[in-house]
């Protein structure tokens, strides 16, 4: 039995449900066992460390001490997050590779009546867990409805595959962890040359036309490879593709509709699931027509109202920053 | 602009070097930076996806640290633009901590009240506070003080996807908080008296 510590991170209870409850089946129906680290913490994102060091790494450590004291049976800490997946790692490996770091910290979880001791955990992805623990023969027995036929573009995202400090991943820029396993789902899997592009992280929030720029090329660079839905293994990625859609669309004066999924919906969906089990529907970019293709009928849900009229005048394109006028497609 | 900041740079690297800008950086960013080994191949800027909105390219950034300009650096928006994809990281042939050295940057930044704009170290600290009161980040208390001071303009435009996100439940109306809350606050009063040494 293959028993894992779970750190779920904060999005999974909120912006990122669907990822949670399609986790939660997928998990259950391979037959893996997680236990949540009790009274865990947020890993800081990437704000903390832009603050102040050494409080960052203790916030990261204190979760790495929980987990440390919590484990019976297993080493193994499982981040379905990207972004808290690559600051445990981060803090874990730091702490080895500059003994000062680990010193600080240590003394700061002592304020708290912790201690860690780096190396002490193996922190894992649960898309590496899913792949090289559980094994693709085994999920690919599980699937009782193929997606044939829909077409899908593979979305790493960035934090997942780099630095990677354990070497955990095929490829650091084309990794293909991702594409083998909705392969195995029967998915007809396009080439997605971005697929460890970032999506923007929190520019969507601090530097807005940043943030959109990077969304337009992945979703732009789907669309074009007649993708029907990009699948993502992180939330903050779902949360920009999906949540800031329209927002770029309205920027470029772009119409894409371009939904994006977590890659545990499709597992649960090819394994027989309903939508409404694996947390499909939430989205705000429907994902309704492109699971039309593998015979899923989502039911009806209020989407928000395009701020584009479809008929009207011809309207004078929108000009950039730069001065030079981007493309409108569509 | 860049280009007269590059004969800054110049100018910089003839002066009788002044290394302790960047040893200062180095020292204060978690793991071994290997800083100091930048040979400015500009392979940093080449795999940027960002670059264009950057004042410097990472590249001519570090230059400006090895040439000691310290004002210059801490202005530079560069670090507030990185995005944290650690694209030129595993680029790099010197293995420098790129993107661990940005967060140096900004922090020295924030304590310096040297940055160009204050939107991002804003976002940064109430992000921070968030998580000071409750361990936990709360999306929506985040957003909304972050839009009304920032962007109220933005707002409008962004009403259906907040309404979007709340009736599909992917807004908590009220934030999470830690059980050991105490606990916390206590490694964090501790960690903020502590400072990384060589």
């Amino acid at each position: 039995m293959n028993k894992y510590l779970l750190y779920p991170g904060c999005s999974m209870d909120a912006s990122a449900k669907a990822y949670m409850e399609s986790l939660n089946t997928v998990v259950e129906s391979l037959g893996l066992q997680l236990e949540e680290i009790q009274d865990w913490n947020c890993c800081g994102a990437t704000e903390y460390l832009s603050i102040n060091l050494i409080p960052a790494y203790s916030l990261i450590a204190r979760n790495l001490a929980l987990a440390a004291r919590q484990m019976n049976g297993t080493r193994t800490v499982l981040a379905p997050c990207s972004a808290c997946y690559l600051n445990l790692a981060k803090a874990d490996h730091y702490m080895q590779e500059r003994p000062t770091l680990g010193e600080k910290v240590n003394e700061a979880l002592a304020a708290g009546g912790l201690t860690y001791k780096a190396g002490a955990l193996e922190i894992r992805h649960l898309i590496d867990v899913l792949i090289y623990d559980v094994g693709l023969d085994a999920i690919r027995s599980k699937v009782v409805r193929p997606l044939t036929g829909l077409k899908v573009a593979p979305y790493m995202g960035c934090m997942l595959p780099r630095p990677d400090y354990q070497h955990r991943w095929s490829d650091h820029e084309h990794p293909t962890e991702l594409d083998d396993l909705l392969r195995a789902l029967g998915a007809d899997v396009i080439d997605y040359p971005l697929t460890t592009s970032c999506c923007g992280g929190h520019m969507t929030q601090i530097g807005p036309e940043t943030a959109f720029e990077l969304i337009r090329r992945l979703v732009s660079d789907a669309d074009e490879r007649g993708a029907q839905m990009m699948v993502t293994v992180c939330p903050m990625c779902q949360m920009n593709i999906d949540a800031y859609q329209n927002e770029a669309n309205h920027f470029f004066s772009t119409d894409y509709h371009m939904p994006i999924l977590f890659f545990t919906q499709l597992m649960g969906l090819a394994f027989g699931k309903e939508p409404g089990e694996v947390g499909v529907g939430v989205e705000l970019v429907s994902s309704r027509n492109a699971l039309a293709n593998i015979g899923v009928e989502v039911p009806v849900t209020q989407e928000p109202d395009s701020r584009r009229k479809a008929e009207g005048l011809p309207m004078p394109r929108r000009w950039t920053k730069h001065g030079t006028r981007k493309e409108a497609v569509k | 602009m860049p280009q007269m900041t590059d004969e800054r740079v110049r100018a910089g690297m003839n002066r009788e070097e002044d290394l302790s800008l960047l040893r200062e950086v180095s020292t204060k960013t978690a793991g071994v930076s290997h800083l100091e080994m930048c040979i400015q191949c500009g392979t940093c800027g080449g795999s940027c996806p960002v670059a264009e909105d950057m004042d410097h390219t990472p590249r001519m950034l570090f230059a400006m640290l090895r040439a000691g300009m310290r004002e210059e650096v801490l202005r530079s928006n560069t670090p507030w633009v990185c995005v944290s994809c650690y694209h030129c990281v595993v680029r790099c042939p010197q293995e420098v901590h790129i993107t661990d050295v940005m967060y140096t940057l900004k922090s020295m930044a924030i304590k310096a009240k040297l940055y160009a704009d204050a939107t991002a170290p804003d976002f940064s600290q109430t992000f921070v506070d968030m998580i000071e009161s409750y361990g936990r980040s709360f999306e929506l208390g985040l957003a909304s003080r972050h839009y009304l001071k920032y962007f109220p303009l933005r707002l409008p435009g962004m009403m259906p996807m907040g309404f979007g996100m709340l009736t599909k439940g992917r807004l908590d109306i009220k934030p999470h908080r830690i059980k050991q809350m105490k606990q916390l606050k206590a490694i964090l009063s501790r960690a903020k008296k502590l400072e990384l040494t060589a």
